[in-house]
């Protein structure tokens, strides 16, 4: 099977790679790009320690063809942080002692971000169901929902002035 | 003058109970930190596993020629290229690689090195394996039966004399107890005698094995890889791979995730042989599929427990048996269940023995108070019921009955202080228990118990020339240790938390550590680094009185500076951590502190927990409204990852409880090897997880640390269980409790009543 050209931007920066067809984003991030932020957890779609923005959309990056972000913009756990500047939810992850191991943590910060994106004041409710596909084995959830909980409401406060 | 061996921390600490950020947490938000498979190296080649198709088999042949001939194939590995080892190591070699027969389903037969992962996949279908099929046995119950298949021709069972006659598939026979049991249960008044069954369990880290290692020609070599101990990593591959252990560095990643399941070796061996023989690094990292098929589940059962009563309250007599199912070798968690079967009760006349059974499941490995959980469902479910039957509030009869200093243990040995009363108190009082049921919710509580270990333990503390410390440990930091690390040395150095940084050392760099489980870390961790802050002290202090030429006694450590003490010491500024450290050079070279031992005195924990929980009855679906956990820490050092550990225990248990469970078809084949249908706990299933610290001071330890981390996994089943009973009246028997199977035991229920 021929390689497949593909550019694409990752995290702000162009990039071009050549790659299987059968190779998933995944493999492209962690193994052709190097940025192995992006963690291999099931490889079926199924816990979230995976995801990344497609677009404006959270995806599994497992599930999603490396060939297919072709033109799409792509950002990943290592394009959250501003410069020096963590964002909000990287800050209160670590305060609120929301990760244990961390292995989950790179997946849980990317789609929680999505949430507070579009939904700047979410229900713990909203909070738990959003997160749904993402597996976390360490905490029982409850540091991480806090954190999500809290850092909603200190970007309103900021949101506000 | 710092001694070192003091065991008692006058109250009024600075930096230990505070919730300092972790050290590692900015490099674990930002995607930096570097996880087993997060590894490149030059010239890497990927390894791949050909795993048994068939749950019991023998191998009669395996011919590798035609994956050996595919373009871009280094090396392929067989049981052939592993010699003999010492007796200790044979179940392990045969597990990572199997040797004339195949014990289950996904049993390594065959690896592969390629350049690539894709050839390295088409590599392992051109093995070709002859395969004379056995007959097989997955439940624990048939396991034992007279015409069952043997696993082992070989295995008499242990624990039993004289040595059995036959071979079997019982591995061992465990016995604990004391008193006179007849005479016991004579003084009843109300006997209890019922039957359970639990199903296996996977550990469930996000994070599937992964390792890299490299041989390198000279006979040195590497291994990265992602374990809970990377001393045990090494020792074990120098054996299976006869190199000595001077010769083998082994690194451990960052962890995610472990439970208990990566205490042992299972594709390190075959990537370092692979290396051997392929002169390339070699890098290897399971799918999740491979993670449930062939690592370390824990075991499945089928328990009876007879507890008896007299009418005022008092349990006079308790029995037990447990057959636990142990996969393919044998091990210790029937053992390690029949001592905590009746670990929280103070009893005169009490028994509980186990059978270890061997079937062809992959090899149970630890999952987080290994053996403990399953019993307690069975004990605490019958605890439950007569109290019902006492009509007693659950946790007062309970206390009735609960384990104290001074009593004799079920296990054997007589508890020191221990936090069982004060931990019940606390769960009784607590909002929770006393809160108003919310409509159409019920209620449900059990404790839970677990040893706790120590064990060998070696640090090294460095004092840097700016007065700033750097803490090198040998255990791998699995949830937030190396915060509670800096913080004790923090503590004991009186310097803050920031100037404190601790690093994971590999095996080259430290004398041999246990590693991380049995909730030993922040004991036996904090125990040594206590003690090598101390040596350094006492250095710093013989430094100081060096400088100002005065006795060593004369010199005391107070909030990080050497200070004149006593009443002819001389009138000298207090000389700071950072000055003598700048000095050393020139009073006798760098100051350093360290500590070997084998740590004791890791103090035994117990938890209660409470939930309400809301069962639909006509799904059978079982949700948890509330839940709370109160557990003794002895002394928690960074009070937020002691509650995370409270939390991710109940929350593991919970899933065991509800959903969690391999289920095996007549073929004996796996049949939910993913987390779609091995379903876990989501953020969805859950609610907030109320953890209540309570702080009973461990005598072992300088600050009263006891281990945390695993008794939180013990109550839930039982408290689910019994939450479930008072919601729906049934008495659920079988774990887990998913809706189909409590749905027909409500409809059963119903058609009784
Ligand atoms: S690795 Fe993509 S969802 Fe698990
Ligand atoms: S912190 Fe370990 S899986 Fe979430």
């Amino acid at each position: 099977m021929a390689n497949i050209q593909v550019s694409t931007k990752i995290n702000g920066d162009t990039y071009e790679f050549l790659c299987r067809p059968d190779e998933t984003l995944l493999e492209v991030l962690r193994d052709r790009i190097g940025l192995t932020g992006s963690k291999e957890g099931c490889a079926s779609g199924d816990c979230g320690a995976c995801s990344v923005m497609l677009g404006d959309r959270v995806v599994s990056s497992c599930l999603v063809l490396g060939a297919e972000v072709e033109g799409q913009e792509v950002n990943t756990i290592e394009g959250m942080a501003d410069g020096g500047n963590l964002h909000p939810l990287q800050r209160n992850f670590i305060k609120f002692a929301a990760l244990q191991c961390g292995f989950c943590t790179p997946g849980f910060l990317v789609a929680a971000k999505a949430l507070l994106d579009k939904n700047p004041d979410p229900t713990e409710t909203e909070i738990r169901y959003w997160l749904a596909g993402n597996l976390c084995r360490c905490t029982g959830y409850d540091k991480i929902v806090r954190a999500v909980l809290h850092t909603a409401e200190e970007m309103r406060g900021q949101a506000r002035g | 003058m710092a001694d070192i061996d003091r065991l008692e921390k006058v109250d009024g600490f600075k930096v230990v109970g505070t919730r300092p950020n972790r050290p590692d947490g900015v490099d674990k938000v930002t995607g930096r930190a570097r996880f087993g498979a997060d590894i490149h190296a030059p010239g890497m080649l990927i390894g791949k596993v050909l795993r048994s198709p068939h749950p019991h088999a023998k191998i009669l042949s395996i011919d590798t020629t035609r994956a050996l001939a595919l373009s871009g194939v280094k090396a392929v590995l067989t049981s052939d290229d592993f010699g003999d080892v010492p007796a200790m190591h044979q179940a392990t070699l045969h597990n990572v690689m199997a040797h004339n027969k195949a014990l289950y389903e996904g049993h390594a037969i065959a690896a592969v090195a390629a350049v690539d992962v894709a050839i390295a996949r088409k590599a392992i279908k051109l093995i070709d394996v002859e395969y004379e099929i056995l007959p097989h046995v997955t439940d624990v119950d048939a396991a034992m039966a007279e015409d069952a298949p043997l696993l082992h021709e070989d295995n008499f069972t242990s624990g039993i004399d004289p040595k059995p006659s036959k071979p079997s598939n019982i591995a061992t026979w465990s016995e604990f107890g004391h008193g006179n049991l007849d005479e016991g249960f004579s003084q009843a008044d109300i006997i209890l005698e019922r039957e359970f069954t639990t199903e296996a369990t996977h550990q469930g880290y996000i994070e599937p094995h992964a390792c890299l290692a490299t041989y390198s020609e000279d006979g040195n070599s590497e291994i990265w890889c992602t374990t809970q101990g990377h001393f045990l990593v090494r020792d074990t591959c120098a054996a299976l791979l006869d190199i000595a252990v001077s010769r083998l560095r082994v690194t451990a990643s960052e962890i995610g995730g472990g439970f208990g399941g990566k205490t042992v070796v299972y594709l390190e061996p075959l990537a370092l042989a692979l290396s051997r023989k392929a002169g390339r690094p070699v890098k290897m990292v399971m799918s999740r599929s491979e993670v449930f098929r062939s690592t370390g589940p824990t075991s499945s059962s089928s328990m009876r427990v007879k507890i008896g009563v007299r009418k005022d309250g008092r349990i006079i007599a308790a029995d037990a048996h447990l057959n636990y199912q142990s996969g393919a070798f044998g091990g210790f968690i029937a053992m390690l269940g029949a001592m905590c079967a009746y670990a929280c009760y103070s009893l005169e006349n009490v028994r509980a023995t186990a059978n270890e059974v061997l079937t062809n499941r992959p090899m149970q490995a630890s999952y987080r108070a290994p053996g403990a959980p399953i019993v307690n469902f069975a004990v605490e479910s019958v605890i439950d019921e007569l109290a019902v039957e006492l009509e007693l509030d659950p946790i007062e009869f309970r206390l009735m009955n609960a384990a104290k200093e001074g009593d004799r243990s079920s296990y054997g040995p007589v508890f020191d202080q221990i936090g069982l009363i004060q931990t019940l108190e606390t769960a009784r009082d607590h909002p929770h228990y006393q809160a108003t049921l919310a409509k159409g919710q019920a209620r449900g509580m059990a404790v839970g118990f677990w040893f706790n270990f120590g064990g060998l333990t070696s640090v090294s503390l460095n004092v840097n020339f700016d007065g700033t410390v750097t803490v090198s440990v040998g255990r791998p930091d699995i949830g937030g240790s190396r915060a509670a690390m800096c913080q004790m040395a923090a503590e004991e150095l009186g310097i803050p938390y920031d100037n404190v940084r601790t690093i994971i050392a590999d095996t080259s760099s430290l004398g041999f550590n246990d590693t991380t489980d049995g909730s030993r870390t922040t004991f036996a961790n904090g125990l040594a680094i206590i003690r090598a802050a101390r040596g350094a002290i006492r250095d710093m202090c013989a430094r100081a009185a060096k400088t100002w030429d005065i006795p060593e006694e004369a010199v005391e450590w107070v909030d990080g500076c050497a200070r004149p003490c006593g009443s002819n010491a001389g009138d000298f500024e207090p000389m700071c951590i950072a000055e003598i450290a700048r000095k050393s050079p020139k009073t006798g070279g760098p100051i350093a502190g360290h500590h070997e031992v084998n740590a004791e005195g890791a103090g035994v924990s117990f938890a209660v927990h409470i939930a309400d929980v809301k069962v639909d009855e006509e799904t059978g679906r079982t949700d948890i409204c509330r839940y709370t956990v109160v557990q003794d820490a002895g002394k928690a050092i960074h009070p937020a990852y002691v509650e995370g550990q409270y939390q991710g225990g109940a929350a593991q248990g919970i899933g065991w409880a509800l959903n969690e469970g391999y289920v095996y078809g007549d073929d004996g084949i796996m049949q939910n090897p993913g987390f779609l249908d091995y379903r876990m706990p989501v953020c969805s299933d859950l609610p907030m997880i109320e953890a209540k610290i309570i702080e009973i001071p461990n005598k072992g330890h300088p600050y009263g640390v006891r281990g945390v981390g695993e008794t939180s996994i013990v109550p839930p089943l039982a408290t689910v269980a019994n939450a479930i009973c008072s919601a729906t009246g049934v008495r659920m028997t079988q774990i887990p409790m998913a809706p189909p199977v409590l749905l027909k035991a409500i409809e059963k229920n119903n058609k009784q009543v």
